[in-house]
């Protein structure tokens, strides 16, 4: 299913210019492509996710849009000026990017770090900007501590609150969890969330599926080109069969008199016996055109063959099986081209 | 995209306190004037007012030629960390997306540099200057006070210094490794010195007509060098060390791209 108008969030359809709109855009180095033949958008105040494998182009679009290295190709604009020449100053002063690494001045104390940036930002009431910036991000006490002292999880919240000191419009986040443990991972999830509360756009680049899962409104996967794009939840139903999981104490006796010719079941297969079963149970795999209206037809049909149901549950399928859906077909793509 | 002082400024204020708090730079900077300045005070403090003039003028010549390293080793090495280093450390990024432009942070780099070596290299000649007054006999001193490198060294020294760092940052901005490119950028630094060589030793006869024209030559040298240093101080060489593609970005397209249809010609096939 091709993403519609209605996936995009209400200012993308065309009312105001979107935060960041990319077309064609393409990146060669030296021989070596890394973006080819992109597009795509992003609505204000969206939380966007950017995956993609290794050398998938991630950061290099960043790059792109961050002003920082030019495209062979195409064209994008973010914050509503054309990425180009001309623009960079003006979209770098409403933008902030996070590159993967927080790169603090390790010898400088956070509040030095900060003030470099305010004043490369020409910012007034410096001091009221910094503070409240490493407040928000909890690092309010540790302003006077030398940046090269701090946990990974600080350095990152400090480089957090740096991205925040020019009030951006726009904030590209270059994994931002990367090597942190979960407990500071979920520290940024929290500060992401309120970033997204704020109304400021997010994009994010992120290997870790569960957190675009949790915090983005839509998601682009790409490897080199784009695969999909669209939301966590329209993706799994375009790619994958919807489907009911059963188990039953015992393995039915007619399971194709049971199954078949119920509303809305497409197929049946029984699951491989051993596959986590409990005493002698048995599991079926029910392709359904939708579990909502198949579910209380085969519990009926279950109930009245005699069968005792342990339990029925559309089967979840999550961003990392479409992830890994998606990049295991790239892969066969290019077997096949050679 | 008129300069901003204050950007500027801010770049100068920030490597000078990471000068400040970087222990090595510190030992490193101090450590070679101090051997460059013990050296020739010694030379200098330990000819007898007997001295022939011949041997006088050489240990002159020797003890005043040596200082003249300082403002080309010490900002040779500290440039050549400048660019290099911030991107090892990652800090290069960051602050390539804010709005400083690559002539401020060029320059502000530079004033960095250039600000500390020259007032070192100066304090060093005053030093040696004042010691050989104060405690070389009378003759000696008098030899010092009327050596012609004295005024050459006040014009040479900032040009020297100048040359140091433009070649430094060149390097240090096209290189991928911190250590290549200090030994680079020492390599880059010594042909004016050289040629100051040349003339201290007076290979070269010091006259002021040689020394005016080579002083000129080497500030339109410097002023190329920078014009040269701000066309590597492109954002896309700093960040991946690799020259510029050149892409013909059109507004128009950009603001299709957020056309649903031009989303789904890019989907592939099956998705």
């Amino acid at each position: 299913m091709a993403p519609s108008a209605a996936a995009l969030p209400g200012d993308a359809r065309g009312e105001q210019p979107a935060a960041i709109a990319v077309s064609h855009l393409g990146k060669v180095f030296g021989g070596r492509v890394a973006v080819s033949d992109v597009s795509f958008s992003v609505a204000r105040g969206e939380v966007f996710g950017f995956l993609g494998p290794n050398g998938a182009g991630k950061t290099t679009m960043v790059r792109i849009l961050g002003t920082l290295i030019s495209a062979t190709s195409g064209s994008a604009a973010v914050a509503g000026i054309p990425v180009g020449p001309e623009g960079a100053a003006e979209i770098r002063r409403r933008i902030s990017v996070m590159p993967e690494s927080p790169g603090l001045y390790q010898r400088l104390t956070v509040a030095e770090n900060m003030g470099y940036f305010a004043r490369l930002y020409g910012l007034r009431r410096r001091e009221q900007r910094i503070t409240e910036a490493l407040a928000s991000v909890g690092l309010a006490d540790r302003a006077h501590d030398v940046a090269g002292g701090l946990s990974k999880g600080l350095r990152q919240r400090a480089a957090l609150a740096r991205s925040l000191l020019n009030d951006p419009a726009v904030m590209f986040l270059d994994e931002p969890t990367s090597g942190l443990d979960p407990v500071a991972a979920h520290e940024v999830h929290g500060l992401i969330t309120g970033l997204r509360e704020r109304g400021v756009t997010v994009f994010l680049t992120t290997h870790r599926l569960e957190e675009a899962e949790r915090l983005c409104d839509r998601v682009a996967i790409m490897n080199t080109r784009l695969r999909t794009i669209g939301r966590p939840d329209d993706l799994r139903q375009e790619l994958f069969t919807r489907s009911l999981a059963v188990t039953t104490a015992a393995p039915l006796a007619g399971p194709a008199e049971v199954f078949g010719g119920l509303p809305g079941v497409r197929d049946w297969r029984r699951d491989e016996p051993g596959e986590a079963r409990q005493g002698g149970s048995a599991g079926y795999t029910l392709t359904v055109t939708d579990p909502a209206l198949s579910a209380p037809a085969v519990t009926r049909a279950l109930v009245a063959g005699g069968a005792d149901v342990l339990s029925i549950a559309e089967t979840r399928r999550t961003l990392e099986d479409v992830y890994l859906k998606l990049i295991d077909e790239h892969e066969q793509e290019q077997e096949q081209a050679r | 995209m008129s300069m901003s002082g204050a950007r500027i400024g801010a770049v100068v204020r920030k490597e000078l306190a990471e000068f400040r708090r970087n222990r090595l730079i510190v030992v490193t900077a101090a450590v070679l004037p101090l051997v460059f300045l013990i050296g020739p005070t010694a030379s200098i403090l330990a000819l007898k007012a007997s001295a022939l003039g011949a041997v006088l003028d050489k240990r002159v010549d020797y003890s005043l030629f040596l200082p003249l390293l300082v403002p080309v080793f010490v900002p040779a090495i500290m440039s050549a960390y400048s660019v290099v280093g911030e991107r090892d450390q990652g800090t290069l990024e960051p602050v390539l997306t804010t709005p400083v432009s690559r002539g401020e942070l060029l320059l502000g780099k530079a004033a960095a540099i250039f600000m500390p070596a020259v007032a070192l290299a100066y304090l060093m000649f005053g030093v040696f200057v004042a010691i050989t007054q104060i405690a070389a006999s009378p003759a000696v001193a008098a030899a010092v006070r009327r050596a012609p490198q004295l005024p050459a060294a006040l014009v040479f020294i900032p040009l020297l210094a100048a040359w140091a760092i433009w070649v430094g940052l060149a390097v240090s901005a096209t290189a991928t490794d911190t250590r290549v490119a200090q030994q680079l950028s020492i390599l880059g630094s010594l042909p004016p010195v050289a040629l100051a060589a040349l003339m201290s030793f007076q290979v070269i006869s010091p006259t002021f007509a040689v020394a005016a024209a080579l002083a000129g030559g080497l500030l339109a040298i410097d002023c190329a060098a920078c014009l040269a240093v701000a066309r590597l101080f492109d954002r896309e060489r700093l960040i991946t060390g690799a020259r510029p593609s050149r892409g013909i970005p059109t507004p128009t397209a950009a603001r299709d791209a957020g056309s649903p249809a031009e989303i789904r010609s890019h989907r592939q096939p099956g998705t």
